[in-house]
């Protein structure tokens, strides 16, 4: 427990000297190795939930006798994030509530939750908006699809000058309203490009109606991707016409629709950008993952039998906090094996949209390294 | 000898116009060179309203795109030669990583070793003979270039030469903006620009700054994926080599690093390795060097301290 708070329970304090103790520390209380959760307020139990994958999802909160103080302390390694949310337990009613000492928020297409940032985590300065950093705009069009014969609305990054008298490599981003909501991807390109670790590019952000369904290897969503999206964007834009200059992005469920895109159509895309992805696989028997994974888990057997070579260039990233960690780790030596060059990077983070942000700027400036060693303004 | 006078940064901090100002220039027009921009040349609105003095833009860039249009030839030369200097860079990464890593190491050690200064001297010798050995296979690819095709180009050239000449003649000082170091340099270099700006005043910031010297050094110790190894991309254009201008080095290098410091000054002497931050300037009059107060310099002991001629 935090030495603070020891020394301050060993005293006995009165109600007053606990407000005071809470209007004077950030919460939880962050040490080295370990974190202190504190919550206040009458409850008949209470409980952490985190999303951290290998400890126990529920650990309940110890209440300090003849108080309303409730604590929970977790050891924690050093760089940790977590995301988490109290449990507090009335009457048998479960109410999952925000931290209400800790301000610090990541939101996410079912709320937000609340972040622990543990000793030597900090937020990557770049993705801070820079007010130095010229932005890239975003337009709205409509693509009428052949594939899922229905329009699809999309979401389009130009980087700041963009001009169609020069020629620039394309992004497709699966999940992209999320990635610029959640991720604040249009930011962290800005500031990228504005460093010159990435060239300007051109970004499609994609979205599906039915993301569980279309990102699980359908082959529809591969046709739309290479023979609706990259054409109309080939024609509309101004773009390098290299399968090097073309990179695919997804996370999680958007991480298999890149890679069976990839292997449905090799040699399209030259740069694949894989966050957290299901690859969820069998050796033997049946997953356990739920219906929803059964034609991932074809689509995952399949190319591990035979990964052809769907890519040139492929940058992955996991949290350690995530179940698919060992899935992911489990496909860096077949990707090796196809010949792919391959980069992947493990932080002590979850299946989050600021852990998939976190990783952009390796991610990004290794498959699209800028000119920041050639340029001097 | 006419005045070169080298500034930091211009996009935040612009001090063109009180350094044209302070040359006693008068009104007279600025030719600018803004090539390194590449297909941005063109957007000198910003600097002309800086300066307030009619500005006349080289358009080095077009020049030389509209140049390879018409001489295929020509482009196929260069292209060439780019080639051959792109794959000699490559190679020459490959050592440098390798000659670099001890010295650094070496210059870390603090254990007391009556071996330590010897390895130190000769592991830097390493390092500086390498930088020898790839400035010499410079020369030599660009002087090879020279020899095969100068006179057969010069007709090609010789139009845009003229033409260039004629807004010099008519200007009475050179502005070079940053951007693209390479870029810049074989813009520069294939106009014969250093030639037809006689002595003519120049300031140049940035890209502008590095390729006026005797090699064009590219650093930066903070890219995405790790540390970097400086590294001499070229042999600049050789107005003087006493200094070596580090433009926006407070944000590239690691300053606060006593062993990149000094193995960066060390690897480079006997050029003065000076900052060119924002705000800085240094001038070039009279075989002298002078600086505004900002201006820093990179020392062998590892520190910074503002810049002083000959220190």
């Amino acid at each position: 427990m935090n030495i603070h708070l020891q020394e301050l329970l060993a005293s006995t304090p009165s109600a007053a000297a606990l407000d005071a103790f809470i209007a004077e520390h950030d919460f939880p209380l962050v040490d080295e190795s370990a974190v202190t959760f504190v919550y206040r307020g009458e409850a008949d139990q209470v409980e952490l939930r985190h999303f951290v994958y290998g400890l126990e999802s529920a650990q309940p909160f110890s209440r300090v006798p003849g108080t309303d103080l409730w604590l929970r302390t977790l050891t924690l390694p050093a760089n940790s994030r977590v995301e988490y949310k109290f449990d507090v337990i009335r009457e048998g009613r479960h109410n999952w509530i925000r931290d209400p000492l800790n301000p610090d928020l990541a939101f996410d297409p079912f709320g937000a939750n609340s972040v622990c940032s543990c000793s030597g985590y900090q937020r990557p300065d770049w993705t801070f908006e820079d007010p130095e950093a010229r932005k890239g705009s975003i337009e709205a069009i409509d693509l009428e699809s052949r594939a899922f014969g229905e329009q699809r609305p999309l979401q389009i990054y130009l980087p700041a000058r963009y001009r169609p008298s020069r020629s620039y490599p394309l992004l497709v981003v699966h999940d992209g309203d999320d990635y610029l909501r959640y991720s604040g991807l249009d930011t962290v390109l800005d500031n990228l490009i504005h460093r010159l670790e990435i060239p300007p590019l051109v970004v499609a952000l994609t979205t599906s109606p039915d993301r569980l369904k279309e990102y699980a290897a359908d082959p529809a969503h591969a046709s739309f991707v290479v023979e609706d999206l990259l054409p109309m964007m080939e024609e509309r834009y101004s773009l390098i016409s290299e399968a090097d200059s073309r990179c695919l992005m997804g996370a999680s469920f958007g991480g298999v629709a890149t890679l069976s895109t990839a292997w449905r159509f090799p040699g399209v895309f030259g740069r694949l950008l894989l966050q957290s992805g299901s690859f969820a696989f069998t050796d033997i028997g049946n997953h356990e993952r739920g219906p929803a994974f059964d034609p991932v888990v074809e689509f995952v057997n399949a190319f591990r039998k035979q990964p052809g070579k769907p890519t040139n260039r492929a940058f992955l990233s996991c949290g350690m906090h995530e179940s698919l960690i060992y899935e992911n780790r489990s496909l860096i030596p077949i990707l090796q094996k196809a010949g792919l060059e391959v980069r992947f990077e493990e932080a002590r983070d979850g299946h989050n949209w600021e852990n998939w942000r976190d990783r952009l700027r390796k991610g990004l400036s290794w498959l699209f390294p800028g000119p920041l060693w050639m340029v001097y303004e | 000898m006419s005045q070169i006078v080298l500034l930091g940064p211009q996009r935040h901090q612009p001090t063109v116009a009180s350094v044209l100002a302070g040359l006693g220039l008068g009104n007279g027009d600025l030719a600018v060179v803004t090539a390194g921009w590449q297909e941005r040349e063109g957007e000198v609105d910003e600097l002309a309203d800086h300066v307030r003095r009619p500005v006349t833009n080289l358009h080095l860039h077009h020049r030389a795109e509209s140049l390879f249009e018409r001489s295929p030839q020509l482009f196929q030369a260069l292209r060439q030669r780019q080639n051959r200097l792109r794959e000699l860079q490559r190679l020459h990464r490959l050592r440098l990583d390798y000659v670099l890593k001890p010295a650094r190491r070496l210059l870390r050690r603090s254990a007391p070793s009556e071996f330590l200064d010897e390895e130190r001297r000769e592991a830097l010798d390493a390092v500086r003979h390498l930088d020898a050995r790839h400035e010499e296979r410079l020369g030599r690819i660009h002087r090879e270039f020279d020899e095969q095709w100068q006179e057969s180009f010069q007709d090609a050239i010789q139009r845009d030469r003229a033409e260039i000449a004629e807004i010099l003649s008519n200007s009475s000082a050179l502005a070079i903006a940053g951007g693209h170091v390479a870029v810049l340099l074989n813009r520069l270099r294939l106009f014969g620009i250093t030639e037809l700006r006689g002595e003519l005043p120049i300031v140049a910031w940035s890209a502008g700054a590095m390729v006026l010297g005797k090699k064009v050094v590219l650093f930066h110790d903070r890219p995405p994926q790790g540390a970097g190894n400086a590294e001499v991309l070229e042999t600049g254009l050789g107005l003087f080599d006493d200094v070596l201008p580090l433009p926006h080095a407070s944000y590239r290098l690691r300053l606060e690093d006593p062993v990149r410091v000094s193995l960066f000054v060390r690897r480079f002497a006997p050029a003065a390795c000076v900052t060119l931050d924002p705000g800085d300037q240094l001038a070039l009059s009279q075989g002298h060097w002078q600086s505004s107060p900002s201006t820093r310099q990179l020392l062998a002991d590892g520190g910074v301290s503002a810049f002083r001629e000959g220190s």
